[in-house]
């Protein structure tokens, strides 16, 4: 990885509820922030600078929240930048965040993400009809459905895949106290007896609205060297991103989500990533993305996504575990659900994950987000190890 | 060169946004409620109203509770203003010119925005002293303060007509905020050439002048390469499903009443792109990946959406995957 090495020091999350009536956006991005802040042992005036990410503004009504978040944030008088890239600026705004310590301009960077999807609808908020532009006819699930279709002609999948992950992810998120989603008694049955949304999606095979933030402290080598509790170590990072429609697009396996793969992994030396990683965090809001980004991230040759899901490889016993934290089938603030994903990662090399932590035998996890029509991506490999 | 069509576009959000406040704002906005302006006094000394949840200097957080909070005001002095001599309807509280205000109220370190409903642009300057007008029906908002009033010397303030709680009256937790954003959008001289054209009964493409591919509804440039869509082709209003979901979710389409129905990308003769449309005229069941389909246009042809009204099999044999396994 270019530039100085950087780790992440503190790492903080709210609860995530369908609606946290109990505190306003400010009170919700402080929570995260707080706990990430006595995570690292640091108090507001340690921090050099503060990087921010939330999706469209339009869930809230609240232009520029940066302004209004600023001394919740304890950023005043200091650095302070808002990131947005749809879905997957919880990972892109850890990667801003980062690239600030890598690049040495910084010594210590507080990172926060967050959605309040509860004050207004995410569905009305992703599809204002615009003038000119051809109307959406089936909203967000209704955009994704179609290239699950397309993934299971081309791979053959049976229809049942897509309903393991929804069982999975909810029984994952039984072990995480944070998790929107608590379905103590889900299974196959229950999943397959839910509402047809968009066929071949249903209820449960679906992620929750959500309001929640996600908050990280990123250290530069000297900070991580002197923190007293455990670090991770960033060994690598890259977004990509392509246009939503081009000619001959694959829409199901985009080629930014696989060059941002190659990118991450050559970066963090990973050559075998269902054996280089002890666990992955990855964006996951329709059940069936599991197996699609299990191979458009290199876990298995392409069309044996789902062969690998069914095997049980990616739960919690498998080989390589995905989405220990309930995923975000289980809790889905849009705009803090990738770096949910990011700092579950760190979590798990530090060893922080509580009941879902997994065995460190590599001691590397992968995060990954993304965003808009499959084509905003972020990754970034962690590991507890100082990298080369 | 080309007239663009342009539209109004309005965002707002069906019933404003509901907006929780969290218990510093909160225990202020049920203040406003009792007819009471609150205030917090800092670990500075600094009285500040209204009260924010954060301390702006150390980030410290602001208790909802203890004896850190303290009336101020009603009396207030004007620290700055600006006279809006035609105030809007619909868009400024007031229907008579008023200035916008900072005021502080007595007590206060800090002052807030407010308006002075002064009559004219002569009777209000800076230090002019101020007090509230309540509303006597208050509901835990700003606007519970109707506007300030000048005060004369030796003058009372009117007092607040006393609150009647409610029996379940419970502390104010949040507001509804009306947004609307009202903006003119132009549409760029590809897109109205499309859309002229579909006024016409035409679908008219873009060809990228290096790779040949065609956009049908192209904005004008091909996303691959940045180049101009220079040339203009007409497409074929026949294609083939490439994709496609049953859609059981109902209000998400004007033009699909019922559901449920059929969601389908569609890859159109002569085309390099593939588009969402509306299947209909076939049982949802019926419908499959592979399926020829033709437009079905609108009685009445307008260079808008709405020319094109859905999608419905032609009755042709499948197209061969072959053709359509890079659009997918």
């Amino acid at each position: 990885m270019a530039g100085k090495r950087v780790a992440v020091v503190g790492v903080g999350q709210t609860v995530h509820r369908t609606a946290r009536k109990d505190v306003s956006m400010a009170g919700l991005v402080r929570e995260a922030a707080q706990e990430a802040l006595d995570d690292a042992g640091m108090a507001w005036s340690d921090i050099d600078a503060v990087v921010i990410g939330k999706a469209p503004d339009m869930f809230e009504g609240v232009a520029m929240p940066e302004l209004y978040l600023a001394d919740a944030l304890g950023a005043v008088g200091k650095p302070m930048m808002r990131v947005h890239t749809a879905g997957s600026v919880g990972g892109s705004t850890s990667i801003v965040a980062a690239k600030l310590v890598a690049a040495g301009l910084h010594e210590r960077v507080l990172t926060v993400a967050y959605e309040k999807q509860s004050e207004s609808n995410a569905t009305w908020g992703l599809s204002v009809p615009m003038p000119f532009a051809a109307p959406l006819v089936a909203g967000a699930g209704g955009y994704f459905a179609p290239l699950i279709r397309a993934y299971m002609y081309r791979s053959g999948a049976p229809r049942h895949i897509g309903h393991l992950v929804a069982v999975k992810d909810r029984r994952a998120a039984l072990r995480n106290p944070k998790a929107h989603l608590h379905i103590p008694d889900i299974d196959l049955k229950m999943v397959e007896e839910s509402f047809l949304l968009w066929d071949p999606l249903r209820y449960l095979d679906v992620c929750p609205s959500s309001d929640g933030a996600m908050a990280m402290v990123l250290g530069s080598e000297q900070v991580a060297d002197a923190s007293s509790g455990p670090v991770a170590w960033v060994h690598g990072m890259a977004m990509r991103s392509e246009p939503t429609m081009f000619a001959r697009r694959d829409q199901v396996n985009p080629q930014a989500g696989k060059d941002c793969a190659k990118d991450v992994y050559a970066q963090a030396g990973i050559t075998d990533p269902r054996r280089d990683f002890d666990c992955a965090e990855v964006y996951v809001p329709f059940s069936w993305y599991e197996p699609m980004w299990l191979e458009n991230l290199g876990f298995c040759a392409e069309g044996d996504g789902w062969k690998l899901t069914e095997s049980g490889a990616t739960g919690p016993d498998g080989d390589i575990p995905w989405n220990m934290s309930g995923g975000v089938l289980s809790s889905n603030p849009i705009g803090a659900s990738g770096m949910v994903r990011f700092g579950e990662a760190a979590q798990q090399v530090r060893g922080r994950s509580g009941d879902y932590q997994v065995e460190l035998k590599t001691g590397r996890a992968l995060g990954q987000a993304y965003g808009g029509g499959s084509q905003f991506f972020s990754m970034w490999v962690v590991g507890n190890q100082k990298p080369a | 060169m080309t007239d663009v069509f342009t539209a109004q576009h309005v965002i707002e959000y069906p019933g404003g946004y509901t907006r929780s406040v969290g218990p510093v704002i909160g225990r202020f906005l049920t203040g406003l409620r009792d007819g009471r302006i609150l205030a917090v006094r800092l670990a500075d000394g600094r009285v500040l109203v209204p009260p924010t949840e954060y301390d702006p200097a150390t980030s410290a957080a602001v208790a909802a509770d203890g004896d850190h909070w303290v009336e101020v005001g009603p009396r207030g002095t004007v620290q700055s203003f600006t006279w809006v001599s035609q105030p809007r309807k619909g868009k400024h509280s007031l229907d008579k010119p008023f200035a916008f205000a900072l005021i502080r109220p007595d007590g206060a370190d800090t002052a807030m925005l407010h308006v002075v409903d002064c009559g004219s642009a002569d009777a209000i300057r800076v230090g002019s002293r101020v007090a509230p007008k309540w509303r006597a029906e208050r509901t835990g908002s700003i606007t519970d303060i109707e506007a300030w009033l000048p005060l004369g010397d030796g003058e009372e303030p009117e007092p607040a007509a006393l609150h009647v709680p409610a029996d379940d009256e419970q502390p104010v937790t949040g507001i509804t905020v009306p947004i609307r954003l009202e903006y003119t959008l132009t549409a760029g001289i590809a897109t109205t050439r499309y859309l002229k054209g579909l006024g016409e009964g035409k679908i008219i493409g873009g060809r990228s002048p290096s790779s040949d591919d065609v956009y049908a509804a192209s904005r004008g440039t091909d996303p691959k390469s940045g180049e101009a869509t220079s040339v203009e082709v007409e497409v074929r209003d026949t294609g083939v499903i490439t994709t496609f979901c049953v859609v059981n979710v109902p209000g998400l389409s004007e033009l699909a009443p019922e559901i449920p129905y059929v969601s389908a990308q569609i890859l159109l003769d002569g085309a390099n792109n593939t588009f969402f449309g509306l299947i209909r005229g076939v049982a949802v069941d019926d419908v499959h990946m592979g399926q020829r389909v033709k437009a079905h246009w609108a009685d009445e042809l307008k260079p808008d959406h709405t020319s094109i009204q859905w999608f419905e099999p032609t009755g042709e044999p499948d197209a061969d995957y072959e053709i359509y396994k890079d659009y997918l």
